[in-house]
């Protein structure tokens, strides 16, 4: 494949497409597809073909906002159409060329114009099983200029000018990462894409895996020229079956078109990529516990240094960014760096993919400029706290981050304000929750998971996370005391600081965040008895309501 | 360098044949101890000892790590699912939005606890860690169909319609 075959690909989807006078576009994402997207597509393509026009019907990734799937999207108007069922398809076609279905059609104006999308810039028009559209909207055009034009310093020099930084939560500067990993010697060097998203409540790497699979390729290839590695894994949650199936095919499809394996573009570099199974363990998503999984083993952390960029798989250099990272590659390396740049807030480039979700009318993934404040995310974006309830606090960063309250939505996203919020960025989940959410019973939800999912290979997170459980069991259950409360916080600090990796060091963030913006909650439990929220099951003693 | 045979298959039951395949093209490495305990599992369900042996000589690992690794990550099950399998989701979205009332619900209406099947080995009740559909939570999951938005009724509905199969 050369630079000259892609463009000839790129030119004949475009020629094709243009013999349709109309795109229906149908969103088949997993919240969609629950919902029936695949018979509306059925019924679509039948009432297309029935309608003599010419109609092209199409499946593709997630198009956002997926409290209002199922989603259809008629180009090239760009109507937008919600809540579409079977039965709807032939109205559908019947007014293509006319003016759109009243009923159907669904303003999300304010819901898109403060969206910027580069990550999911092609989310919603392309079938995630078709190489040739990925090719169609500049695909792999960025791998194969970088294996002919550029050196790989110049790819590192390109991500590093671009302020990227990972997007598994970390916020490790990502042309730092490359670099180090570059200059580690060793005779083989692979290339790890860590797509264990774990954090209950994200969604936005299974999104980008199964609704534009080659985008990850491309940028996992691109780094391995830029590292000089041979060879890459996707380790990817066996709980997203679809995500393996898309990105099995996506393998396949690169293999045959000559954009995996090896001489690429008829280059010396060659690169191939295995997917690897996670099997349902939280801890897999640390850097070192992830290689240990990878090499079939327990998914246990190992202290650090050394670092996997010099010591990884196999005790080889390895190169380990998230689904996210990647996908943000090949734009960057299209765009240049200073076009990255120059989005985002001071210290925090780019965009940034969240998953909305929880007590807000909007939910779905939303992508936004770094430096966004959370307001505009909540109410604009996500249309507020559904009617009859008050926003309480908005979860961010998952087991591993905070509560972040009301009086603070005006704090601009970025990573550095987040961890002042007491929260972290994390891999992007959002959920916001609302007056009938008790915090104290929400941070002994994280704590009872970090607990279950606690490795058991060091002691402050094996024994701490159930000792900080119990405590907080006791307050839901209105039998604490003021004394349980110290201890807690005490707890609280052994585990953070003495833990071996990030499971252990984040898992009293919940409690922290919560204790520090909403103590008086916790206090009504153990005080008054009473939850505030009305979650909890106090049992009331009878001295009391005597 | 004595070469190495792999061992001869527990039975002429053809799923064998798919679980050696896993670890033939793996090269019998024993990095793919969980890509192979996937396709025994996906294959017959769930992982007994006699499968946990068979794979564990089969890419010379000790018994012991095999066993650990089975223990170690929740996916893994070590007990035969029931025809049918009902799974809530317990990630946070669901959580928030009432996935807890929905395990008591479904607990209370089967008579086991979670992680458990009927005594008749009709129904399995399991709970997941998100499985990604967060925007419509809360989320149940009826023999690996994604149903979101899942109420109590609905819920109950279903298990109904399976115990009388």
């Amino acid at each position: 494949m050369t630079i000259e075959e892609l463009e000839q690909i790129a030119a004949s989807v475009r020629r094709e497409n243009a013999a349709y006078d109309y795109e229906v576009n149908v969103c088949m994402d997993l919240a969609c597809a629950s919902q029936g997207a695949d018979k509306l597509k059925e019924a679509l393509l039948k009432s297309a073909e029935t309608s003599g026009k010419k109609v092209l019907v199409r499946r593709t990734g997630c198009m956002g906002p997926c409290s209002h799937g199922p989603l259809v999207r008629v180009d090239p108007d760009e109507t937008l159409y919600h809540k579409v069922h079977a039965g709807h398809a032939r109205a559908i076609v019947a007014g293509l060329g006319g003016p759109p279905v009243a009923e159907l059609q669904c303003d999300l104006n304010e819901h898109f114009d403060s969206q910027v999308r580069v990550v999911l810039e092609n989310a919603g028009y392309i079938d995630p099983e078709k190489i040739d559209d990925y090719i169609a909207r500049d695909g792999y055009k960025a791998l194969l200029t970088v294996l002919t034009e550029m050196t790989p310093s110049g790819v590192i020099h390109r991500v590093t000018e671009s302020g990227l930084r990972g997007r598994g939560g970390g916020g490790y500067p990502t042309g730092l990462k490359w670099s180090t990993v570059a200059k580690a010697v060793g005779d083989m060097k692979y290339v790890v894409c860590n797509g264990d998203e774990g954090d209950p409540g994200a969604f936005m790497d299974r999104s980008v895996m199964e609704g534009d699979p080659h985008r990850v390729l491309e940028g996992m290839a691109i780094a391995a020229y830029a590292v000089g590695a041979g060879k890459g894994f996707i380790y990817v949650r066996a709980e997203y079956p679809v995500a393996v199936s898309r990105l099995t095919t996506a393998l396949r499809e690169a293999r045959r078109r000559g954009l995996l394996g090896n001489n690429i573009c008829n280059t010396p570099f060659s690169f191939d990529i295995e997917i690897r199974l996670g099997a349902g363990a939280f801890v897999c998503g640390e850097e070192t516990a992830l290689i240990a999984s990878i090499e079939g083993r327990r998914g246990t952390p190992k202290p650090r240094p050394p670092y996997p960029a010099m010591s990884g798989l196999w005790g080889k250099p390895t190169l380990i960014n998230n689904v996210e990272t990647y996908a943000n590659i090949a734009p960057i390396v299209r765009n240049g760096g200073r076009w990255f740049f120059n989005m985002g807030s001071e210290r925090s480039k780019g965009t940034k993919v969240f998953a909305l979700t929880g007590k807000i009318a909007n939910t779905g993934l939303v992508e936004v400029p770094m430096g966004i404040k959370l307001r505009e995310i909540i109410e604009r974006i996500g249309g507020g706290v559904p009617a009859g309830h008050t926003f309480k606090a908005v979860q961010t960063g998952g087991p591993s981050g905070g509560c972040i309250p009301a009086e603070m939505l005006d704090i601009g996203v970025s990573y550095d304000a987040l961890l002042k919020m007491g929260s972290i960025m994390g891999s992007g989940g959002m959920i916001v929750m609302d007056d009938t959410s008790c915090m104290v019973n929400v941070a002994r939800f994280f704590v009872e998971f970090c607990m279950t999912e606690s490795c058991g290979k060091c002691i402050p997170c094996r024994a701490g996370t159930a000792q900080m459980f119990t405590l907080l069991t006791r307050i839901c259950s209105g039998t604490g005391t003021m004394k349980d409360l110290e201890l807690l916080e005490e707890l609280c600090s052994t585990v953070k600081e003495a833990s071996l990796c990030g499971l252990g060091q984040t898992a009293p963030n919940p409690v922290l965040s919560t204790l520090k913006y909403f103590r008086n909650e916790y206090v009504e439990h153990i005080v008054h008895k009473r939850c505030p929220a009305g979650v909890c099951a106090i049992q009331v003693p009878a001295e009391v309501t005597a | 360098m004595p070469t190495f045979t792999p061992p001869p298959l527990p039975s002429d039951d053809k799923r064998w044949k798919i679980v050696n395949g896993t670890m033939r093209k793996n090269g019998f490495a024993r990095h793919a101890l969980i890509e192979t305990l996937h396709t025994v599992q996906s294959s017959f369900g769930y992982l007994d000892d006699d499968s946990i042996r068979f794979v564990a000589r089969s890419l010379r690992v000790p018994l012991s790590q095999a066993y650990g690794v089975v223990t170690f990550y929740h996916y893994f099950t070590l007990k035969p699912p029931g025809k049918h399998t009902l799974t809530i989701c317990a990630g946070t979205a669901c959580y928030i939005k009432g996935a807890d009332k929905l395990i008591a619900a479904a607990e209370e209406c089967l008579g086991v606890a979670h992680g458990q099947t009927t005594p008749d080995g009709q129904v399995s009740l399991t709970l997941a860690r998100c499985v990604g559909a967060c925007s419509r939570a809360p989320v149940v999951l009826c023999d690996g169909e994604v149903a979101g938005e899942a109420t109590r009724e609905q819920m109950l509905e279903q298990l109904e319609r399976w115990a009388v199969e």
